[in-house]
């Protein structure tokens, strides 16, 4: 979706971490991106890349963690995978499923120098 | 565009100003410092080194070691919602973000329902464009206070400059704050402004398959209102389907058929606001009156200290 603003979002979040932290390159960012969070991973390295040229994060490398998609189905009352927001339940076939996981967009770890 | 602090495209424009403000910056080579910000497209501003070269011997540098985030990687727009969210709970203002493609026919309806609320709300209004200030000036014809966010080439409003819009906006305690966000399914469905609910507009001339084509933006949403009803008669659109369609995502979501055209439905669109509007200045009047429970009990301490 909007893959230039979450990279900003990353920066930010770099920045103010090194402002807290106190350290002045980093050399790799782990994303926890969600399975239903809509992020293309694709174009945010691309993103990454463009955001960070010339900053603190200049040359890092991107490793993307993915979160599986769950959700809560309300004809089974049980937990199920999704792999898409608008998915059917794979055990009943309905649609009355409420994702519960696979959103997540985070920043997880650095490795800094 | 501002890369560097990345709190708002660098064509941003809140009723023709730039938003520009103090930052500080941390450079990669660890010097920090701040300076203020006018939001044009060119940085004249001298960012001194710009990059560490991998050899560098600056002090302390050398060993790797790992820093936990764990953060949301929105966290910064949403803390930005989080204060506008507080700030519009302290005075009672009701608070939308009205989401669609463009075309849906949000502006007049939004002039349509300013039109109705005469006298019995006050509304004030925040728009979201790329370009122009059409959309605010048609609101302002209608007398309600309304401001124009242009957001260059950004695709969404987000929370920052919401904010900045607000302080801008006369609001009135106990008011209603209607957001027309930027014409799009896509984008502002990720982006907490700090609204009450979003509202998605889906008019009957677009596709009924839109809620699964574009499931995000109906899954944020609490209400869809379904507009252009009035030309029912002359479309194969199906508002069932659409329905189905919308609540296979968003299982919750409530719907109201409305025409501003012809007014249909206005009814039950209005008492959804007015409900809404009334349980938002309930929470303020509550919050008033136990903050001015715990000043009274505060006096009565420091009067018996006194004593």
């Amino acid at each position: 979706m909007h893959e230039m603003s979450l990279a900003e979002g990353v920066l930010q979040l770099i920045e103010d971490a090194a402002h807290h932290q106190e350290f002045a390159k980093v050399t790799k960012v782990w994303l926890e991106i969600g399975q239903l969070s809509g992020v293309e991973i694709e174009a945010m390295k691309f993103c990454f890349d463009a955001v960070t040229r010339d900053s603190i994060a200049d040359g890092a490398r991107l490793e993307i963690i993915t979160a599986p998609g769950t959700g809560w189905c309300l004809e089974c009352s049980t937990t199920v995978p999704m792999t898409e927001v608008y998915g059917e339940c794979p055990q009943c076939g309905g649609y009355q499923v409420q994702v519960t996981g696979g959103t997540e967009m985070r920043v997880k770890e650095l490795e800094v120098v | 565009m501002c890369t560097t602090c990345g709190c708002g495209d660098g064509e941003v424009k809140i009723d023709g100003d730039d938003p520009s403000h103090e930052h500080e910056h941390v450079h990669s080579d660890g010097t920090r410092h701040s300076h203020g910000h006018e939001h044009a497209g060119d940085h004249a501003h001298d960012h001194g080194p710009r990059y560490a070269p991998a050899h560098s011997h600056a002090p302390g540098l050398g060993a790797r070691r790992m820093v936990q985030i764990e953060q949301d990687i929105l966290a910064k727009n949403n803390a930005y919602a989080t204060e506008n969210r507080q700030r519009l709970a302290d005075r009672g203002i009701f608070t939308l973000n009205l989401v669609s493609s463009p075309g849906s026919g949000k502006t007049t309806l939004l002039v349509k329902t300013i039109e109705l609320l005469k006298g019995r709300q006050r509304v004030a209004v925040i728009e979201g464009d790329q370009q122009t200030s059409q959309d605010a000036e048609r609101i302002r014809a209608t007398g309600a206070p309304a401001i124009q966010i242009n957001t260059g080439k950004g695709c969404h409003l987000d929370a920052h400059m919401v904010g900045h819009a607000m302080g801008k906006l006369e609001l009135a305690d106990d008011s209603l704050l209607m957001i027309e966000n930027v014409g799009n399914l896509v984008c502002p469905a990720a982006f907490d402004l700090g609204e009450a609910h979003k509202v998605v507009i889906l008019s009957v001339t677009e596709g009924e398959d839109k809620p699964i084509k574009y499931p995000d933006m109906f899954r944020a949403a609490t209400l869809m209102l379904m507009n252009k009803c009035d030309l029912l008669p002359h479309l194969t659109f199906s508002v069932p389907r659409a329905i189905e369609f919308a609540r296979r995502v968003n299982p919750g979501i409530e719907v109201i058929e409305v025409s501003a055209t012809t007014g249909q439905g206005m009814d039950a669109w209005l008492a959804w606001l007015e409900g809404g509007a009334a349980a938002a200045r309930g929470q303020r009047q509550d919050s008033v009156s136990s903050l001015k429970h715990r000043v009274a009990e505060l006096e009565a301490q420091l009067a018996a200290r006194d004593v």
